[in-house]
């Protein structure tokens, strides 16, 4: 491959340097607010009126008999998310499989269909899933938090998983077959270990899925104990006046671990993203 | 067990409540008192945002869920005691006969009346020494004090629960003998005297703006209630006083008073000696010391001189009526102030478009129809359609389906259990006419309105049509710009050459990884007239300010900007995988050829990357299609509901346009249509199955 020119080194530098830069100013915007004194919606970018009080109100939330709550609703966060990736991979990951590799009459509608409930306005949805959650007795725990966003997540985790699945080799499979091993023994230990990067992907976008979501969470859980940290965040922004300093010192303790699972799994969400697509 | 242990403690009191800051630090510290007092039935405080209380407690109460207790403003008191979801209860003597006068309903008072809020005037002392008792008074002194910068008077004009006082003060109201009358006259001169008092105040004023600018020191004088009291800056010298009397006609600019009150849901004689007690004056004498609050109760030491001033106010206060027309005034009021504030309407113009708008969103009912007819359709189609599927079913060989069952089963089920069960359900409604509590079916009513445009004249914002335009230019701008910008940062990212590519690629990730919602808001800010970052930039480079939000085109670019930086590393992404996968060899052959850059991306790199772009494309645009949160918190719809979506069309007919559920269910099963048809579309020009 040829060298490239100076001109188009610096130009490619330049570009890049200069998107970057427009794609930070609001993430920019939000740590300054996180750190100003003031709850107002500030634009002064000094830093002489530093503070950290808006981290440490946050932290220090407590309920009205004085449980510590934020490390509590933290909890809640971290184990809905967690749960929901592990279930919606385990969800897509079977249906991905099947979808990919059998053809049998009702395929091509089935993958329609998955593609269409993602198409249902979320709007029509919360009074009846409520009812239905009451009637499963499932309303107020975080497992019937976990069962709705994990399948709000299978539609998109099944296509990827699907496009990924689409790229491994047909013949790793047969050779394993051949060998006398089970379907269900190849698929775990020749096709699951290859798809790792989709898996991982996959797994990400539902843990986000659970991660940010507050419209159903605020519904759906009864106490304040219950809540995830979306709706907490929420509650500083209400009717009468907001508190944009701890909204914003909220926000980046909220970003800071999905963030983090962005940088390190950077790798596999660009090999892992297949959004159903055939890759090449 | 980690997952199932939330569940209330049994034989607890629960109540719940959206108070934050001072008042809930005052809430807490009563019920640790009540608690230490009765340690065999406890009280459990629980704080509910306030945006989610009232559809969590309608949701709640009625299934049995519901907390024994909530707190909540006594606007909702009339329409939650007919529906049985809170129970009368008589507060007794003691308390000031407004706050009682407004929880009556018929015969029976409910709850107990906790605090008064209202609007008053809150003074910058160091530019406006006295209160003017008149508005002669205000504007002179607002004029006196106003200086570069700095502005003499300011209040959150297009909000019609601010604008309020000076409708009333000109003798007008939005009731009139229980009918909702906006364009009468006395209206017609209130916002004369609002567009006489716009000159003093910064233009485009929201409510945290004006916070804002008092706490600064940049507006003399604020229309504010006492939730500022917490967040007011200790440093300004202020005093509040009730608002002025109106010079032109004698009468006091009267704002509305609110109640927050404490309703009983649930029978108990636990919660009744509890709320009781919170309502009384012991409590009530803490509540007004330590959580700043206007209390109801009226035997409890004196105020200081903030909470005096908003006390004195109440003796002119208008109680905020309860009347469902009441409630559906709002948002057309609001649309008009805005027309007003920009210029686009006269006082008269906004008063007589005000009272069309709400003719449309109170229209009655569509008729009852006789639903005999359409269940026997309903029962022909279902027939026809499952002959169709058997007779289908028995040309197709069934047998590959033993084994792939097992396979996609438990996320088919999932799927039909929690997305298209409550789907259908919801969808359902769009037969019906209901405001949540009775159904009557109406047959297709619903929709022929919506396609009809039936309400508004096509070119309206508000009609299906114009709407399904806005979404339609909306989805396409986005993926476009989405696509571009995303192949074209991945085109830069893959050379080997680029330096700290995993710093560049790692940063632009970002706005995929922080919550939409979070920079949603923040982004609304940036855009703001004139304290945004964006025009700030503009003023820097020497180009005029521009309003956002002020116009169609520049609200829908707001919009898009806001989407494109959510949306585009997602398609970057999708590129720099498929990008990895591509053999370099034909981009280089062509480069040997001759081949410009335009020609070999077009010719070479763009068919390659096609196969992977187009599912990334059609997900994108179903996405965006339904981007509610975008919309919704940026421009708002802004300006008149132009750049509103199908979605948050619908979600405003439920939520905010006076519960017209059914109306909001049939333009979610046109949605779903639109986007099914679409579908079709896509398949046609992918020339192959992709939906």
């Amino acid at each position: 491959m040829r060298a490239p020119s100076a001109p188009r080194v610096i130009a490619t530098h330049a570009a890049l340097l200069l998107l970057t830069v427009a794609t930070m100013l609001p993430l920019l915007w939000v740590i300054r607010m996180a750190l100003s004194p003031s709850q107002g919606f500030s634009i002064g970018l000094s830093l002489t009126d530093f503070t950290l009080d808006n981290f440490r109100s946050v932290l220090a939330t407590t309920t009205s008999t004085g449980e510590a709550l934020f490390a509590r609703q933290l909890f809640n966060s971290l184990v809905v998310s967690a749960a929901t990736a592990a279930l919606g991979v385990v969800l897509a990951c079977t249906a991905g499989y099947a979808l990919s590799r059998w053809s049998f009459p009702g395929r091509e509608q089935l993958m329609g269909s998955f593609l269409v409930m993602q198409m249902f306005p979320a709007v029509v949805m919360s009074v009846p899933l409520y009812m239905l959650l009451d009637a499963l007795h499932l309303l107020d725990s975080l497992a019937g938090l976990v069962l709705v966003y994990a399948t709000t997540s299978v539609p998109f985790a099944t296509w990827n998983l699907k496009g990924y699945f689409d790229t491994i080799p047909r013949e790793l499979e047969e050779a394993a077959t051949m060998d006398g091993a089970s379907r269900w023994t190849t698929f775990t230990r020749v096709i699951l270990p290859l798809a790792r990067p989709a898996i991982a992907v996959t797994a990400l976008f539902a843990f986000m899925t659970a991660w940010n979501e507050f419209i159903l969470a605020a519904t759906l859980m009864g106490d304040e104990r219950a809540y995830t940290l979306p709706v907490v965040l929420n509650g500083y922004v209400g009717e009468f006046g907001a508190e944009w300093g701890k909204f914003a010192a909220g926000s980046i303790i909220v970003s800071v671990p999905v963030v983090a699972l962005f940088f390190v799994l950077q790798k596999q969400l660009v090999e892992g993203l297949t959004a159903g697509g055939v890759k090449g | 067990m980690i997952l199932l242990g939330a569940a209330a403690f049994a034989g607890e009191v629960t109540l719940w409540h959206a108070w934050r800051g001072d008042e809930r630090a005052a809430l807490d510290a009563l019920v640790s008192q009540w608690n230490a007092a009765h340690p065999a039935d406890p009280v459990q405080a629980v704080f509910v945002p306030h945006e989610s209380l009232a559809t969590k407690a309608e949701a709640a109460i009625p299934h049995g869920n519901g907390p024994d207790l909530l707190v909540f403003g006594h606007d909702r008191v009339a329409a939650w005691a007919e529906r049985g979801i809170i129970l009368a209860v008589d507060p007794g003597a003691g308390f000031l006969p407004v706050s009682v006068d407004a929880l009556r309903v018929g015969t029976h008072t409910y709850g107990w009346p906790l605090a008064c809020k209202s609007l008053a005037l809150f003074r910058n002392r160091a530019l406006v020494p006295e209160a003017p008792p008149t508005t002669a008074a205000m504007v002179a002194a607002a004029e006196a004090a106003a200086g570069p910068d700095r502005y003499g008077l300011a209040w959150e004009v297009a909000s019609a629960y601010q604008s309020a006082p000076w409708l009333h003060g000109m003798g007008g109201g939005v009731l009139r003998e229980g009918a909702v009358a906006l364009d009468r006259p006395e209206n017609v001169a209130g916002l004369e005297l609002i567009s006489r008092l716009l000159p003093l105040a910064p233009p485009d004023p929201s409510g945290a703006l004006v916070t804002q600018l008092f706490n600064e020191g940049r507006a003399a004088m604020v229309l504010n209630g006492p939730w500022f009291l917490g967040e007011v800056n200790p440093e300004i010298d202020y005093a509040v006083s009730p608002l002025p009397a109106v010079s032109e006609s004698g009468q006091p600019a009267a704002p509305y008073v609110t109640v927050e009150t404490l309703l009983l849901a649930r029978e108990g004689a636990e919660a009744r000696a509890f709320g009781a007690w919170l309502a009384g004056p012991e409590a009530a004498a803490m509540r007004q010391s330590q959580g700043r609050q206007v209390v109801a109760a009226l035997d409890v030491p004196a105020p200081d001189p903030v909470l005096a001033a908003f006390r004195a106010q109440l003796e002119t206060a208008v109680a905020m009526p309860t009347s469902e027309a009441f409630a559906l005034h709002w948002e057309p009021l609001a649309r008009s102030l805005r027309r007003l504030v920009r210029g686009a309407a006269t006082p008269a113009q906004a008063a007589a478009e005000a009272q069309t708008d709400y003719a449309i969103v109170s229209r009655p009912p569509p008729p009852e129809s006789n639903p005999a007819p359409w269940l026997v359709a309903l029962g022909v189609a279902v027939v026809a359609g499952l002959g169709l599927a058997v007779h289908r079913a028995r040309q197709v060989n069934w047998r590959p389906w033993a084994y792939v069952v097992p396979w996609l089963f438990p996320a088919f089920a999932a799927m039909v259990l929690l997305v298209l069960c409550p789907f259908v359900v919801g969808a359902g409604v769009a037969f019906f006419e209901t405001d949540g509590r009775e159904f009557s079916f109406v047959g297709i009513a619903h929709f022929l309105d919506i396609l009809l445009a039936r309400d508004f004249p096509l070119s309206s914002p508000l009609s299906f049509w114009s709407t399904l335009l806005v979404t339609v230019l909306w989805t396409v701008a986005n993926v476009a710009a989405h696509v571009s910008l995303g192949v074209a940062l991945a085109l830069l990212l893959r050379e080997p050459w680029v330096r700290m590519r995993g710093v560049f690629r790692a940063l632009l990730i970002l706005p995929w990884a922080v919550p939409s919602y979070i920079t949603a808001l923040t982004w609304k800010g940036m855009f703001h007239r004139q304290f945004g970052a964006i025009n700030a930039i503009l003023t820097a480079a020497g180009a005029e300010p521009v309003s956002w939000f002020g116009s169609f085109a520049t609200a829908f670019a707001a919009n898009l900007a806001t989407n494109t930086w959510l949306g585009f590393p997602f398609m970057m992404v999708v590129t720099l995988g498929a990008l990895a996968s591509i053999p370099r060899d034909l981009e280089e052959a062509a480069e040997v050829d001759g081949a410009s850059w335009i020609e070999r991306f077009r010719h070479v790199t763009l068919p390659l990357l096609r196969p992977a772009l187009l599912p990334a494309v059609i997900l994108g645009s179903v996405w965006t299609f339904n981007q509610f949160n975008v919309i919704y918190l940026v421009s708002g719809g802004e300006p008149d509901g132009s750049t509103d979506i199908l979605v948050s069309q619908a979600y405003r007919w439920a939520f905010t346009r006076g519960h017209r559920y059914g109306y909001a269910a049939a333009y979610a099963v046109l949605i779903l249509g639109v986007l099914l048809l679409y579908g079709r579309l896509a398949n046609r020009l992918a020339g192959r199955k992709v939906l």
